[in-house]
């Protein structure tokens, strides 16, 4: 695994160290970014499914958070006001997945997390990268991950919406307040994931007060900043954490819209 | 306890060299400084090594170890089997001068580079005051004992010699934020930060962070700061108007 790859120009630059291996790690080093690949990609394919089966997205008083909000004619449920009617080839999911989507691409985390899983820039620390050329986010296009913070501003919208459809479930099939099941539970837990995901972001952090040169002035801004910096610290697990919040969320609600299973009420 | 420790260390100038195999001496306790000393003393009395302190706090042993870049002092031989075979080499980022000895100009070029800590003027009775919350941020950063592991380990250098003239690296990126969030400080470094140092040539992978020896949060605490900053300074419309018209000065 070492040595099948031919040193690139980079650490074979005239003057350094002649030697020849790509890397002289003897640890495993692919296994972090075949994980993460792995998972992407099954999250990737499952979601993509999900977006365009256009089906069992919602179930009283339960929806699905790949479809809210759901903004069109065409929307199962009453979560949301109907904005429009779009062409029936576009599923309620597409309108709004953008959002989300453009949030975790242009997330600092997730940027290291494929950068290096699927673009090897670098696969592993110390491990050479296969290309010759490199720009980083300079250039167009990566030069757009500097819009992150904007997806910040859009996912705080999204995470208020998908709070308050986990307050709405708070009712039973015939739209009675007093109601609470298994699925409750799953719709607070992913919101509740989605909020510690968003608020431990790095653009968040800057936000709060990591812009600021004197906390001493703005002792509150000091206050959120150092309390978004703890969340930061976790910002990682949050991301993983919250990724998967959302896809079980969107099973469960799946599962028992199809009927396999049923919702365990608690009252 | 003593045994034989497997080593394998590159030996070589500017003009080539290659790794060499050899068998030293290690005891219980040791780190692998002590076992490169114990080889330069019985069997390659002209092994070429830099150190100071053996304590971690020079930064003068970097040295790549299996690959990964290290302080020599700060590798302990109990992290291996006693049959490993331990690889011992320069770091590869930078050019050799002998064995294990690099030239680490690179970094004391951009080091130079930076435009200076820029005070703003002292107050009526002739102090300079600042709050200790206002400079804990910039105080991590100065754990930093310069061992340029860093900057080695650095990809957008590592593997591409030419991004050198561009790119600063992780040790100066963090220079930079330093003084940007310095309380007393008053140039703005946001615009020479992208277009001079290259911290948009960063992007993010955390190596730098990896590889620490002090365990500076380079990535999360200096470089994305800095990005963030730079964003408001070039990237963002809002804050920058905002800025314009006054209502966001850069403090
Ligand atoms: S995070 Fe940036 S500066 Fe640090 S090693 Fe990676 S690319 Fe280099
Ligand atoms: S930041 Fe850390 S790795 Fe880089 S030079 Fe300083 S101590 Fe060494
Ligand atoms: S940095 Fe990950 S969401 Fe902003
Ligand atoms: S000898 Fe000083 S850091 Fe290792």
């Amino acid at each position: 695994m070492t040595t099948t790859v031919p040193a690139p120009a980079g650490t074979g630059a005239p003057g350094r160290a002649t030697i020849a291996a790509r890397t002289l790690r003897t640890d495993r080093w692919w296994v972090q970014p075949a994980i993460t690949v792995g998972v992407l990609v099954a999250f990737i394919v499952y979601s993509t499914i999900r977006a365009f089966e256009n089906a069992n997205y919602y179930v009283e008083p339960y929806i699905s958070p790949f479809y809210s909000p759901c903004i069109t004619t065409a929307c199962q449920g009453d979560t949301f006001p109907k904005l429009f009617s779009g062409p029936s080839f576009l599923t309620p999911a597409l309108y709004i997945l953008i959002v989300p989507l453009g949030f975790r691409l242009t997330c600092y985390y997730y940027r290291k997390a494929y950068y290096r899983s699927f673009w090897l820039s670098p696969p592993a620390c110390a491990v050479a990268e296969p290309r010759a050329g490199y720009s980083g986010e300079t250039r167009f296009p990566l030069v757009f991950q500097n819009v992150h913070r904007y997806f910040f501003l859009l996912g705080l919208v999204f995470n208020a919406i998908l709070t308050y459809d986990a307050v709405l479930s708070f009712r039973d099939h015939e739209g009675r307040w007093g109601h609470m099941g298994l699925g409750t539970l799953v719709l607070l837990a992913n919101a509740t994931l989605l909020w510690l995901y968003s608020l431990s972001c790095h653009s968040c952090r800057h936000i709060v007060g990591g812009r600021l040169n004197n906390f001493s002035r703005h002792p509150m801004r000091y206050r959120f900043w150092t309390l978004v910096s703890k969340l930061n610290a976790r910002h990682m697990q949050f991301a993983w954490v919250s990724l998967f919040g959302v896809a079980l969320t969107d099973l469960y609600v799946r599962l028992l819209a199809t009927g396999t299973i049923t919702d365990l009420r608690f009252f | 306890m003593t045994y034989d420790a497997k080593l394998r260390v590159w030996r070589g100038d500017a003009d080539g060299g290659e790794l060499r195999d050899f068998t030293v001496e290690a005891n219980d306790g040791e780190v692998v400084l002590d076992v490169i000393h114990r080889l330069q003393a019985t069997q390659a009395g002209d092994l070429a090594v830099r150190w100071n302190c053996k304590a971690g706090k020079c930064g003068s042993c970097s040295a790549e170890i299996n690959g990964r870049p290290r302080l020599m002092c700060l590798t302990r031989m109990s992290t291996f089997a006693e049959d490993d075979v331990i690889t011992v080499t320069p770091m590869r980022t930078f050019p050799v001068i002998r064995d294990l000895v690099t030239d680490v100009s690179y970094n004391y070029e951009k080091a130079a580079q930076i435009p200076a800590f820029t005070p703003q003027p002292r107050d009526a009775d002739g102090n300079h005051r600042m709050q200790q919350v206002d400079v804990e941020r910039p105080q991590e950063f100065r754990k930093c004992i310069e061992c340029f592991l860093c900057q080695d380990v650095c990809h957008v250098v590592r593997d591409h010699e030419d991004n050198k003239k561009v790119f600063a690296g992780p040790r100066f990126l963090m220079r930079l934020a330093e003084l940007d969030m310095h309380p007393l400080d008053n140039l703005d470094r946001r615009k020479v930060s992208q277009e001079n140092f290259g911290v948009g040539m960063c992007n993010i992978t955390k190596c730098c962070s990896e590889v620490c020896p002090e365990g500076i949060h380079i990535t999360d605490n200096a470089i994305i700061p800095l990005k963030e900053r730079v964003v408001d300074r070039k990237y963002d419309p809002i804050t920058w108007l905002g800025a314009k018209i006054g209502r966001r000065p850069h403090s």
